[in-house]
């Protein structure tokens, strides 16, 4: 019989992984899109270097906002799982 | 601090009751101490002439190309506005950053709390030059544009973009920083020193985007009342944008 404690810690740490590996996927299809693209354009006006370089970073850090959500839940549940806190203080 | 640490917060040096001193504030207080000193060095003899000092060159290309870049950003904005905020922000998180090549450092933006008072500075920055500029009505009429509907989402874009910057620089140098320590601990020779360098490089990235994002931010919240274009610019400034 497994204990409420040790169903909690597999499903976090399980959930942890997979919210990583498939967050990071996204994340980095959706950077490596923008990036190509803005590598592009740079390539066929390098005189608009500077700026578009500038939106490309502006942009990329939007899409990796996404990917940030998805680190923060992992943090979470990993460092500051409020379930486990509940059944570890109940 | 080792691997099982997970930020300079846990590394506690001294502690006196409610107060404590960590890594994080005993770093802080070191990259705060390496900036002053290397400026007061180079501002003790700085000079008007032609033949300028080596630091004083360094310090007015750095300065330079943030005026610059800052200028882009808002659109014709004198960026003498902007730069002492903007400047810092991205002096310190660079200098933060950067100086992970000392054995035995860690940086302080690897902590969430440094993060979070960056973001918070940005956060408050906002609304600060937007209504310094502009007034107060202008800048809340910014919230129901282009319709009240948007009010929500507005609002919810201001937290969560706050939040990201937060996560963001925090999640590159804490991770830079575990990687390092964990790769030190299975491939202890050469190996470490690539990862180290390829952190040096987004240490950097990073401070640029921070600085970058949070200019942007200031920048859309004074956008959609945007004064006439035309005020009088330096003549360096304005023969460059000609050529």
């Amino acid at each position: 019989m497994i204990e409420a404690q040790t169903v909690v810690a597999i499903a976090s740490v399980i959930t942890a992984g997979l919210t990583t590996a498939i967050g990071c996927v996204g994340a980095a299809i959706g950077e490596a899109r923008g990036l190509d693209r803005a590598l592009a354009s740079i390539a066929q006006q390098p005189d608009e270097a500077a700026r578009l370089t500038r939106t490309a970073f502006v942009g990329l850090a939007f899409v990796e906002s996404s990917g940030i959500y998805c680190f923060v839940i992992g943090l979470i549940l990993i460092f500051a799982n409020p379930f486990w806190n509940q059944l570890a203080g109940g | 601090m080792d691997v099982s640490q997970l930020t300079p917060d846990e590394v506690v040096y001294w502690e006196w009751g409610f107060f404590k001193l960590n890594a994080t504030i005993v770093f802080t207080w070191v990259v705060m101490g390496v900036m002053l000193m290397v400026a007061h060095l180079i501002a003790r003899r700085l000079t008007a002439s032609t033949d300028v000092p080596r630091g004083q060159n360094v310090l007015e290309v750095i300065l330079e190309y943030m005026s610059d870049e800052i200028e882009e950003i808002s659109g014709g904005d004198r960026p003498g506005r902007y730069l002492p905020f903007i400047g810092t922000i991205f002096l310190f998180i660079a200098v933060a950053n950067l100086l992970t090549i000392v054995p035995g450092y860690v940086p302080p933006t690897a902590s969430l709390s440094t993060t979070a008072a960056l973001a918070g500075a940005a956060f408050l920055a906002v609304p600060a030059y937007a209504i310094l500029r502009d007034g107060l009505r202008p800048y809340l009429r910014n919230y129901i544009e282009p319709t009240p509907i948007m009010l929500p989402f507005n609002l919810l874009a201001d937290l969560s973009r706050t939040v990201a910057l937060a996560v963001r620089l925090f999640g590159n140098a804490m991770s830079g920083a575990k990687i390092a320590a964990i790769l030190i601990a299975v491939i202890p020779f050469l190996f470490p020193v690539l990862f180290k360098a390829l952190g040096l490089l987004t240490g950097f990235v990073q401070a640029y985007i921070f600085a970058v994002l949070a200019m942007v931010y200031i920048a859309s919240g004074m956008s959609v009342t945007e004064k006439p274009r035309g005020r009088a610019r330096p003549h360096d400034r304005s023969e460059r944008r000609i050529d």
